[in-house]
């Protein structure tokens, strides 16, 4: 058969020749960054977008008034300055005189406003809106300073105000209805072609006021197969890529020609039970199945061990050693003892939803916690489904147990107000709030000392894997890959791909 | 010629039954192009942020509404706009439709050129050893999934030679010739190499059917050489199978080869269908489907002409 094959191959090969393709890689032009990912953008509004893809393409595109760093620092943007007043109700900003969209316009203190009314207003569909609703009115005393006045004291508004679902755009685009179809911001790249799942051709943009670009421009395949990413790579067609599947990623360091980065991520992969449903109802059987499930175990399967066992904290500043929380160490005879406290000693059954491929690593997550679970009695059925129709479930809470994908933010506010919080738009996903969680957050987002913050947010942390409504696993690592000779770009736990503004391809 | 007339009119029929099937099964399942577009971020939405959302992706009326707007559409030769792209459906489908048929059109070209005279080969050497591995090889052929293949294809040009077509933007016919054959002639062999297998397999058994015929017999007792009973008298009679084998599979590559154009990153027919159903952009969908199945019936349609042609005796339309 290998002989047979090893023909075809070869015939193949020697046809593909006759007609010239084997030729060759592409001839990369020196100032063109030739980029490759397998799930493309899925439109271009900033304030809609929530795929990756696209929030990855938007903020090379368009730019917020701040932006975090790697270490997660807000840095300036579109916005040189900032500040908060003392009662904490007042946040001003001063714009950067240099700022320009790429229409040739100045970025002034009124497309701010316009940008924010335009998220704010139901009608427009922003999933970012939740973020800033502490927002009362807007002032713009002159074109470069602008006032937010809030509600009520909100320290994370800033964070939130760092993504790119809180790009500025013109406020003369926005009266002519054109945000989404023509993409005009005033980042580091123009887009001068979408072909949706297909290609992307991005120019610099010379007017930047963040400075020269690294390259000319920026030329990203959809290429839906991450195998074929990697053998592009090979064959220098492609000279920076976005991968998800840690199956692919750990073979990119075997290329002598490839490096591979790679940073944990703010997203966690998460267990999560359905408290409203029983027995999951009873605290002492969602302890149970924390106890009986070893986090180290599932990584080390279902994602070869690339990435971290994290607590509900993944902010590098703000977690709390996993080790000090509650049945972080595996403990399948205390597992078997709150089962039995409980009343189900002879266990349950429960069904576990997943979505296909989305991560690549949930369907063997799923088999993992169900061999763990097995082991106190609980019969696990597995249920992958298509991404919408999982999406469909989750969000009308339709589940027992779900292994989920969920994403993080730099703040922790931001990042668990929808779900840890009496007012929060997930509450029916997570279907369980009690009042000390409720009150830590509150306090958490009104406190404007750094320490304290923590401090609060330490104790959120402990009582929430206690009670165990999810069963956080672990955060894996975001990855690129790249030829050796491209250099400049900077990884980071957000996974945005920004600093492929000052990318340089060396000779 | 009444016959055509009689086939066609059923056309739109069909077309009506398939839509009607389309139109209601999509909508049937959980997920819309909100959630779609928003994944879990949609549940952050207000009532009102979904109505709004729901009148943009005109989701916001009952189906049979929907369905009504949308037949209305299609009367006037419009199929409707596509949410992703934001350009009308057709003129997408259209964009996309040559690549499909340049690759249905090689891969068949393949099939044919390897599997027919692999086919002939072996009915004449039944039972040989040679036959055997005809059949051996072809049943391989059969049984590698497309995937496997592709990506044995890709690791060994890749990882062994350290070429690759170029991947990324599809260079059409037209524009680029050469480099047009280049992208498609792997993903050609890899589509090509199972449905070979299959003439391979058809046309062996369709010809032995034949050579034991009394019409072959004569031949031969008339003193007429082995090649020209072989590939005049014999073969012609045992291509209906295969006709109708390369018919079915010509109409189902017309629908677009998912995994392969997945794999070779091929902006084709098949990945077009699957963005739209995965991003429930519903006015593609249906474009898709509807064109598909117009397709499909021209290739049936094609096929039964194609007997009268091959077999005189054969007189469509008749009891």
């Amino acid at each position: 058969m290998v002989k047979h094959l090893t023909r075809k191959l070869v015939s193949g090969m020697a046809l593909a020749a006759l007609v010239g393709i084997a030729a060759a890689p592409l001839e990369a032009s020196a100032a063109t960054l030739h980029m490759a990912w397998a799930q493309d953008a899925t439109g271009l509004d900033p304030h809609k977008q929530t795929a990756f893809s696209s929030l990855r393409l938007l903020e090379l595109v368009y730019e917020p008034l701040v932006r975090v760093d790697a270490s997660l620092k807000i840095v300036p943007a579109i916005a040189d300055s900032w500040q908060f007043s003392a009662d904490g109700k007042e946040l001003s900003f001063k714009l950067n005189p240099k700022a320009k969209f790429q229409n040739g316009a100045a970025v002034t203190s009124a497309d701010v406003k316009a940008s924010f009314e335009r998220i704010l207003d139901e009608k427009t569909g922003a999933a970012a809106r939740a973020n800033f609703l502490s927002i009362a009115s807007i002032d713009t005393p002159d074109p470069a300073s602008v006032v937010f006045h809030l509600s009520q004291p909100d320290v994370p508004l800033l964070t939130a105000m760092s993504d790119v679902n809180a790009a500025i755009v013109p406020a003369s685009e926005i009266a002519a209805g054109s945000i989404g179809t023509k993409a005009i911001g005033s980042g580091p790249f123009k887009l001068d072609k979408w072909d949706p799942n297909a290609k992307e051709v991005l120019s610099a943009n010379k007017d930047w006021a963040g400075g020269a670009t690294g390259v000319d421009g920026i030329e990203i395949s959809v290429l839906p197969d991450e195998t074929a990413i990697l053998a592009a790579m090979r064959t220098k067609q492609i000279d920076f890529a976005l991968l998800n599947d840690p199956l692919v990623a750990t073979l990119v360091p075997k290329e002598a020609s490839l490096q591979l980065n790679r940073v944990p991520v703010l997203a966690y992969h998460v267990l999560q039970l359905n408290p409203s449903r029983k027995p999951m109802t009873e605290l002492k059987v969602r302890q149970a199945i924390s106890c009986a499930i070893d986090r180290q175990e599932v990584l080390d399967t279902a994602s070869l061990g690339e990435g971290k066992v994290t607590g509900p904290l993944t902010i590098p500043s703000m977690a709390t050693d996993p080790g000090q929380l509650f049945c972080y160490k595996r403990d399948v005879e205390k597992a078997k003892k709150l089962m039995a406290e409980a009343g189900f000693a002879d266990g349950f059954s429960a069904t576990v939803i997943g979505a296909n491929g989305e991560p690549p690593t949930a369907a063997a997550e799923a088999q993992v916690i169900q061999s763990q679970l097995a082991e106190i009695g609980v019969k696990l059925d597995i249920k992958m489904m298509e991404l919408n129709v999982y999406v469909d479930a989750w969000l009308k809470g339709d589940f027992d147990m779900a292994v989920a994908l969920n994403g993080g933010r730099a703040d922790p506010y931001t990042m668990y107000n929808r779900y840890w919080t009496k007012a929060g738009n997930l509450q029916k996903v997570a279907n369980y709030i009690d009042d000390t969680l409720d009150s830590q957050m509150q306090k958490g987002r009104a406190e404007t000392d750094p320490e304290k913050r923590k401090a609060i947010f330490a104790e959120f942390e402990k009582h929430i894997a206690e009670v165990s409504p999810w069963i956080w696993l672990y955060t894996s690592y975001s990855y690129t890959a790249q030829q050796k000779n491209v250099a400049g770009f900077v990884p980071t736990p957000t996974g945005t791909l920004f600093s492929l503004s000052k990318v340089t391809i060396q000779q | 010629m009444t016959y055509l007339l009689r086939r066609l009119a059923v056309f739109p029929l069909v077309l009506i039954g398939v839509s009607i099937v389309v139109f209601v099964a999509i909508r049937m399942v959980p997920g819309d192009a909100i959630t779609a577009m928003l994944g879990t971020e949609a549940g952050l939405l207000t009532p009102q942020q979904r109505a709004a959302l729901a009148a943009y992706f005109g989701i916001d009326q009952p189906w049979f509404v929907q369905y009504g707007r949308w037949l209305l559409g299609l009367l006037h030769g419009d199929l409707g706009i596509s949410t992703t792209y934001g350009r009308p459906v057709l003129d997408v489908i259209l964009e996309r439709f040559p690549l499909t048929l340049e690759l249905a059109l090689l891969s068949m070209l393949i099939a044919l050129v390897v599997g027919v005279p692999a086919g002939v080969f072996a009915a004449t050497r039944n039972e040989k050893l040679s036959d055997l591995g005809v059949r051996i090889a072809a049943m391989i052929g059969q049984s590698t999934p497309n995937f496997v293949l592709a990506l044995l294809i890709i690791y060994t040009l890749s990882a062994g030679f350290g070429v690759l077509p170029a991947m990324g933007e599809f260079a059409p016919l037209w524009q680029d010739p050469l480099r047009n054959l280049g992208q498609l002639i792997l993903p050609a062999i890899t589509l090509g190499f199972a449905f070979a297998a299959s003439v391979t397999r058809i046309s062996r058994s369709a010809m032995l059917d034949v050579l034991s015929d009394d019409y072959v017999r004569t031949a031969r007792s008339k003193g007429a050489s082995a090649r020209s009973v072989i590939w005049r008298h014999a073969l012609p009679n045992a291509l209906i199978p295969v006709v109708t084998l390369s018919g079915i599979e010509f109409g189902y590559l017309l629908g677009g080869a998912v995994i392969v154009e997945q794999i070779y990153a091929l902006p084709g027919l098949g990945r077009l269908v699957l963005d739209a159903i995965l991003q429930r952009d519903y006015a593609l969908v249906q474009g898709c489907v509807l064109f598909i199945a117009f397709n499909f019936m021209i290739v049936n349609l094609l096929v039964d002409l194609a007997y009268a042609a091959l077999d005189p005796r054969i007189r469509l339309g008749e009891n």
